[in-house]
């Protein structure tokens, strides 16, 4: 057996990565695989850490998903909001939020929650180390969280953003100019502006559709813009980002008193982003930001491409495209090889401890049928309620339990199985593969994955070095 | 003649044809799709028989097989051809009989769990080294699942662009939801060649040689010195570019004078046995006729870790057939080497390919396109050549006492070792040596994909491609550059001038001199 490592992390995600970092800078030898390329590529580039304290269901969410016999969900208690398909949606109550201040809310979050587990302080290293590594990030400055607008014309309370959104925060009250393009159609500039002035945001704002300047067909992918853009092609004899410019620069005055900020969706160069926004501030007289959008989303790419600088910065060894299909263990659950497929040979790599960052239900770390929920790579137990009925609830914005479905842990993050007890002692969980959280509701994703990871690699870490 | 005799009369001769699936009823009605190629086993080559998948209704599996002379197949009933296919035989939609998992056929090559896992999120796009410099290429997605999809309730011909992807096959490692992206193109591509593309046109027989380089090369090597002075040649290069369409830009590749076959003939062949460890080496072409270099590090590296290595008879690995499209040409050749390398493996070797793009040919696109006896077999026991040693041998140990006199290379990683999770090998193994820097020159494609940058009309978009790669090997501080895959060499020394090893000359500096 030739591929050995001390921490072995399975997932190449914004959790991944942070506990490979975290243990790597506790001295041991570690690796990180991946199924596939980091899906960062779908991420916003956004930084969360806590936005919102939603609602929970009387029950505190946990009914069922506890495997708690003492209070099963029942239909004739009227605080409980009803599963589907039962009697309809109820009222659902208004979240706390947007919070100003991430850390002082944990305490209100339900039990069993990855921050509750963790704890505040794993939240402000786990920020730390990302402030650390990834340059071009900002909102380090403060605890207080920033107000982001996104390309649905909301505004998100978010600790870390890149600097290429610094200049459309909704705290700051400059005229702003949303730029779209006809040919993009998911960003629409002008409801963008229509809905951040529905949320009151303190300053005029207006959307405008250009035409991007010719020479591209109106399916180009988004790459290919940025690229244009980092190179400056010459667009019909005009450099690409004067020639962007030109097309935006009469719509300035579009908003009241003229912008002094115009955004654009998210495709303002790659390698060469900040030069590219300089120039075209430059060229237009007022700040240029960008505004992060959907899949598949330059600032995603960009977070990827420093996040995986960092591993090697740290020493760490990675592979990517390599899923992880089996394992092997001892009789009390101590792992010491995880297969990895190799297109259809397993091949065994040993470690001394493991952390499984595989992401939830959306990134397939965790999986459902009919039959049931799971987790696919060790199998370990995720609580869910065996009547499929329960897993979720008419509203479709309301207390989903399926968003908090995931691996249970304990405080070091180990694996639990259903009698509440360790599963696999040299495993750690991290990010979505673990459960208790409603990370899309309280807009915690990320802080999620940094809090838990560094939890989770230091002490894999910690307890391989003993 | 308008558009619509001319699909009748296109109808009639595929019908025809004994492998070519019916065409829609036209009295069926909207929503039926016909038969498609999808939900049939692997029809690639002249020996293909049909095998009716599973639960497929038996009537509708003599019509395809055998369509009738009087045109397409009428429809039998409605429970044999429904929409989305259910399998409802025999009349009952009673939902307690009605298995959700089990409700489309699937053949080998049913695309449609593929296409349905798609979710749209275009992180395959945004891999696309082709659509990041041209824009008139519609992407992966398109290619792929959407294009599988558009053809489901017609007969719509395949968008001739799919000829403009580069099958770096990127996609496939880049999509969240394992969709088969590389394998959707590779069956759309050996369609548009096989129905579409005029075979008597320059762009085909192109293809064609170009697909077949071994061919070639065989005919060259035996007279290596005349085949390079004539390759040399500027009037060749001219006349190869006027004629055929294959760019002048580029310096064909020099031949061998004596090719690894014959080297490995002269020596006797194998100097070391050991029935307990063996290993057959798949050569494929280029190490073969223009690098034995590598071939010989190969040998002299294994060797020295005591494996037996066998040298069976074969042919090309496919990869520049697929590429083109030439289902037919990569069946042909897939056979011998699938019957050869079974037969070694029946002797206990595993099979080792110092060329990326072969072995991922052999473990992916074998068992995903043919249906070939053992083919899962030489999947499962294919490996490249480093990550086998890696894999079973103490390399780190091995290299510990290594000492090599202060060499930098460049090294660019082939997006087909990407796809085998091997981008990172080189540079992990020669992290700790003594005396050697291997420096990653990043995560971009080196644009010539095999063939692809060979064609007059994609060698512009094959060199945009490769600017990132040329500008990064520039920076890196050595100036010899390294990667496995042959095509990727010629690209970085078109680029930069560099000469190009691979890691398997510096294992055998390292470990073997």
């Amino acid at each position: 057996m030739a591929i050995t490592s001390d921490v072995l992390v399975v997932g190449g995600g914004l959790a991944g990565v942070t506990a490979a970092l975290a243990a790597a800078r506790e001295g041991v030898d570690v690796r990180l695989v991946s199924h596939k390329q980091s899906t960062l590529s779908q991420a916003s580039g956004l930084v969360d850490a806590l936005g919102y304290v939603p609602a929970v269901r009387a029950d505190g969410g946990t009914a069922g998903a506890r495997d708690d016999p003492a209070s099963p969900a029942t239909d004739d208690d009227p605080t409980r909001t009803p599963t589907a398909g039962r009697t309809g949606v109820r009222d659902r109550p208004d979240p706390e939020g947007p919070l100003v201040d991430p850390f002082d809310a944990i305490d209100r979050l339900p039990a069993g929650h990855p921050y509750r587990l963790v704890g505040a302080d794993a939240l402000r290293e786990g920020l730390a180390l990302f402030d650390d590594v990834v340059d071009g990030y900002r909102g380090g400055h403060t605890d207080r969280n920033a107000l982001v607008p996104t390309f649905g014309g909301t505004v998100k309370p978010t600790a870390r953003y890149p600097a290429s959104v610094a200049a459309g925060l909704a705290s700051d009250d400059r005229p702003m100019l949303v730029v779209g393009f006809r040919s993009l159609t998911e960003f629409d500039a002008r409801q963008v502006a229509a809905r951040l002035e529905a949320a009151g945001v303190p300053f005029p704002v207006a959307g405008v559709e250009v035409a991007f300047p010719a020479a591209f067909r109106d399916d180009a992918r988004v790459t290919r813009f940025a690229r244009s853009l980092d190179l400056d092609e010459s667009i019909d004899g005009t450099p690409a980002r004067r020639a962007l410019a030109a097309a935006v620069e009469p719509h300035l005055d579009a908003v009241a008193d003229g912008a002094a900020r115009v955004g654009f969706p998210a495709f303002l160069g790659d390698d060469e982003a900040p030069a590219v926004r300089a120039d075209l501030a430059g060229h237009l007289g007022a700040d240029v930001f960008e505004v992060p959008m959907g899949p598949p989303s330059l600032p995603g790419l960009r977070l990827a491409d420093r996040l995986y600088d960092a591993l090697d910065d740290a020493g760490v060894r990675y592979e990517t495209g390599v899923p992880v299909v089996g394992y092997e263990a001892t009789d009390e659950g101590h792992v010491e090889a995880l297969l990895v497929d190799r297109k259809g040979t397993e091949v065994p790599y040993a470690a001394d401890a493991v952390v499984l960052a595989t992401g939830g239900l959306v990134g397939k770390g965790i999986d459902s049928d009919r039959e049931g929920v799971r987790e696919p790579v060790l199998g370990c137990h995720v609580p869910h309620p065996e009547e499929r009925y329960e897993w979720y609830v008419d509203d479709a914005f309301g207390d989903q339990p399926y968003a908090r479905f995931g691996v249970h842990a304990d405080e070091r993050l180990r694996p639990l199985d259903a009698d509440g007890a360790v599963q696999f002692p040299n495993v750690r969980v991290a990010g979505a593969t673990l459960g208790g959280a409603d990370v899309a509701r309280e807009k915690s994703a990320s802080g999620v994955s940094l809090a838990t990871g560094l939890a989770a690699g230091r002490d894999a870490a910690v307890e391989v070095a003993r | 003649m308008t558009g619509p005799d001319d699909t009748d009369d296109s109808e009639e001769q595929r019908d025809d044809r004994p492998d070519s699936p019916p065409r829609d009823d036209p009295g069926s009605g909207p929503g039926v799709p016909r038969l498609g190629r999808d939900e049939q086993p692997a029809v690639y080559g002249p020996d293909y028989q049909f095998e009716p998948p599973d639960g497929l209704d038996e009537s509708v599996v003599t019509e395809a097989a055998h369509p009738t002379a009087d045109g397409p197949p009428a429809m039998t009933s409605g429970a044999t051809r429904t929409d989305g296919g259910a399998s409802t035989a025999g009349g009952d939609l009673d939902p307690a009989n009605y298995d959700a998992v089990d409700v489309f056929d699937t053949g080998d090559l049913d695309l449609r769990d593929g296409s349905d896992s798609c979710y749209k999120c275009s992180t395959c796009d945004t891999s696309c080294p082709v659509a990041e410099v041209d824009d008139s290429f519609p992407g992966p997605k398109f290619q792929g699942p959407e294009q599988w999809r558009l053809k489901r309730k017609e007969d719509a011909d395949i968008d001739p662009s799919i000829t403009d992807c580069s099958n770096c096959m990127r996609c496939d490692s880049a999509c969240p939801s394992s969709v088969p992206l590389s394998q959707m193109h590779n069956e759309a591509r050996g369609e548009y060649v096989e129905e579409q593309m005029e075979k008597l046109s320059t762009e085909y027989v192109r293809n064609r040689i170009l697909s077949n380089y071994r061919f070639f090369a065989a005919i060259a090597s035996r007279t290596p010195r005349l085949a390079n002075f004539v390759t040399g040649l500027s009037v060749t290069q001219w006349a190869g570019e006027k004629l055929l369409g294959i760019t002048g830009e580029r310096e064909f590749p020099d031949f061998a004078e004596e090719t690894f076959r014959e080297w490995w003939r002269k020596r006797g062949g194998a100097q070391v046995e050991n029935p307990d460890r063996r290993v057959a080496y798949f050569h494929g072409c280029y190490s073969n006729y223009n690098t034995p270099e590598v071939g010989k590090a190969m040998v002299r590296v294994y060797e020295a870790f005591g494996y037996e290595v066998m040298v069976p008879p074969q042919k090309c690995s496919g990869t520049p057939m697929f590429a083109n499209g030439m289902l037919a040409d990569a069946r042909r050749h897939a056979e011998t080497n699938v019957e050869e390398l079974v037969a070694a493996i029946g002797e206990g070797a595993d099979v080792i390919a110092s060329c990326t793009s072969c072995s991922l040919s052999l473990r992916q696109e074998y068992p995903e396109l043919f249906d070939l006896h053992g083919i899962e077999d030489v999947a499962d026991h294919t490996f490249e050549a480093l990550e086998y040693l890696r894999i079973h041998e103490d390399l780190d140990g091995a290299l510990a006492d290594a000492e090599l006199d202060g060499e930098s290379f460049a090294y660019h990683a082939p997006c087909h070792a990407r796809n085998q999770g091997l981008a990172r090998q080189a540079r992990e193994t020669f992290a700790d040596v003594d005396g050697v820097t291997v420096e990653d020159v990043g995560d971009s494609c080196s644009g010539i994909s095999g063939t692809y940058g060979w064609k007059a009309e994609k060698y512009e978009t094959s060199m945009k491609i490769g600017a990132e790669m040329f500008e990064h090997m520039e920076d890196a501080e050595g100036d010899v550059g390294m990667t496995e895959c042959p095509t990727c060499a010629m690209q970085m020394a078109h680029g930069t001038g560099y000469e190009i090893r691979h890691p398997l000359q510096l294992l055998e500096s390292a470990l073997v001199e």
